[in-house]
């Protein structure tokens, strides 16, 4: 059996090759103008972020080492030969991951529950005034792009050292997230039963109540769900700047370098992280399906 | 009505079970949170004092001033700094965190183990947070913002290398199999069936995460790890309050002009309908 493919006379066939060949070169022309730039971008960055790489050929064979270091006892010993001795702070470690993770608590669900009223009031299409509905936007954004640990930091300043400061600042900045999400979600409801509810005659609160709120709680509360899960992981650095949890028994075993102790601290949070991480899940997957059974 | 009611009889009860364990679960809840306020010093005057405090402080803390027209130039080349390292961060992450993402993703990379090892690793770095590699770095490279733009570098392979290899996963076959049907082989495949495919969602993932880097760069220099932090520490250590408010006004401005400048690019690039999945 033998196959004939057809093909145009030459005559035909050499403009049609030649305006491929060029749309290829063109685009070729672009991408490589493209690279060039971030590649100039690049070289800008590193002399302003004072890159040396003979600086880091020198050094990095400290990352391994340090690395290594880290699981590694004072005694010459690897870590766990003595799990005890690893392990020494044990209670005053678990104190502060408990406080570490009431702090992630407190700030998620007051957080969101302030962020729950406001958003009503961002969402486009329910939002009872237009420049209640700015005001409260502006404000989110605001809240949320500030660093948190600037917060903290500020609020370190006017709490005092301790978690009070850490929590304030976890609640602003899920405040400030969640009511975009939140806004977000409410935005993209289905608007029948809203206008269902206010053709009754019935007061905003009432309308929302019945009308939006159904549609929307399992997306708030999954995104909460979220928020918690990233939170732990916000709470446990807020130590670094004073404000409680246990990043601040971190940050002194690093700056000291009691190597096995960051190990042990660092292997605790991880621990954690990845429990709550696992339960946030399956609280999720479970909302989810119940959500497809009804 | 009486018949309606005796026909269903689960839509009149008034406290079903579903709805007592709610109640329950959210009794508890509640309960929690009012315990743990109380631990964390919410009922005990601290809060009250510190809110008064913190009144006194805003105001203290307006209008935002430089101080001085030295202060305006110091900040500004340490907030140029700040998007410097997000950049080299950003791009040598991204650079770095293709190939594993490829070992990661289960239509590239056939080896269970390999694909198991590069994962394991992947989620370690992840769950390490990015002010703890930046003291590591600055263990190994000095204070400055070279150790910054390392640790972005560092924890965003685990991010990247996650999404990317989701990315991949998520790639239609049927290119590839159009290659490997002409004789191409598996790593032709990749080049030419998965990678273009999946270049524009990278470069969106890139983009978003240049954004919100450029706000982690400018947390490390608190740690010492470069970029305006440490200007903002200080300032904030030294109750330098208008200083203060005058360099997180400069962060926001410089965080908006990105997200503003990385959406037009992205937008760009990939169309209106690309969205980032994060």
């Amino acid at each position: 059996m033998s196959t004939h493919v057809v093909r145009l006379p030459e005559a035909q066939l050499q403009p049609l090759l030649a305006a491929y060949n060029a749309s290829v070169r063109s685009r070729r022309r672009h991408t490589l103008l493209i690279l060039a730039c971030v590649v100039v971008a690049m070289l800008l960055a590193s002399v302003s972020a004072e890159v040396s790489l003979s600086k880091l050929a020198e050094n990095i064979h400290r990352f391994p080492s340090y690395i290594v270091r880290l699981f590694f006892l004072e005694n010459g010993q690897p870590v766990w030969t003595d799990l005890s001795e690893w392990f020494w702070g044990l209670p005053r470690w678990l104190r502060l991951l408990g406080e570490t993770l009431l702090m992630a608590y407190v700030g998620t669900v007051l957080g969101a529950g302030v962020a729950f009223v406001l958003a009503f009031l961002a969402a486009a299409n329910v939002a009872p005034s237009r420049w209640l509905r700015i005001v409260v936007r502006r404000f989110g954004e605001v809240c949320r792009t500030v660093p948190t640990l600037v917060l903290a930091l500020i609020f370190v300043i006017s709490f005092g050292l301790g978690p009070m400061a850490g929590v304030l600042a976890v609640i602003v900045h899920t405040f400030g997230v969640l009511t975009k999400l939140f806004a977000e979600v409410i935005e993209n409801i289905d608007m029948k039963p809203v206008e269902g509810v206010s053709s009754t005659g019935s007061p905003w609160h009432v309308v929302m109540r019945f009308g939006a709120l159904p549609q929307v709680m399992s997306n708030f509360t999954s995104y909460t769900l979220l928020r918690f899960e990233i939170n732990v992981r916000e709470a446990a650095v807020m130590g670094f700047v004073g404000a409680g949890g246990i990043g601040q028994d971190l940050v002194e075993a690093i700056r000291k370098f009691y190597y096995s102790d960051v190990s042990a601290i660092l292997v605790l949070i991880l621990l954690t992280v990845a429990v709550i991480d696992m339960l946030t899940s399956k609280a999720r997957h479970r909302l989810i399906g119940l959500e497809g059974k009804a | 009505m009486s018949s309606v009611r005796q026909r269903y009889p689960e839509h009149f009860q008034r406290f079903g079970r579903d709805r007592f364990v709610m109640a329950a679960i959210g009794f508890g809840l509640f309960a929690l949170l009012i315990y743990a306020m109380g631990r964390l010093g919410f009922f005990d005057g601290t809060l009250l004092s510190g809110l008064g405090r913190l009144f006194e402080i805003v105001g203290l803390m307006l209008p935002p001033d430089p101080g001085s027209w030295a202060h305006v130039k110091i900040y500004s080349i340490s907030l140029l700094e700040t998007v410097a390292i997000a950049l080299l961060g950003t791009l040598s992450a991204a650079v770095l965190a293709l190939p594993v993402a490829l070992l990661a993703a289960r239509n590239v990379t056939a080896q269970r183990i390999v694909r198991f090892l590069s994962r394991r690793s992947l989620d370690t770095i992840r769950s390490v947070d990015i002010l703890v590699w930046a003291l590591i770095w600055i263990n190994v490279v000095g204070l400055g913002p070279f150790a910054g733009a390392l640790a972005i570098m560092t924890a965003d392979i685990g991010s990247f290398g996650k999404l990317f290899s989701e990315a991949i996963e998520a790639a239609d076959r049927k290119p590839v199999e159009g290659i490997t049907s002409t004789g191409g082989s598996h790593i032709l495949g990749i080049r030419f069936g998965i990678l273009p495919e999946v270049f524009p969602v990278l470069m969106s993932q890139i983009l978003y995460y240049f954004e919100s880097n450029t706000r982690s760069a400018s947390i490390i220099g608190i740690v010492g790890a470069g970029g305006i932090g440490l200007h903002l520490a200080e300032a904030i250590r030294t109750l330098e309050l208008q200083q203060t408010s005058f360099i997180v006004l400069m962060i926001l401005v410089a965080v908006a002009a990105i997200d503003f400048l990385s959406s037009k690019l992205r937008f760009a690039m990939i169309g209106r309908r690309g969205g980032v999945a994060v």
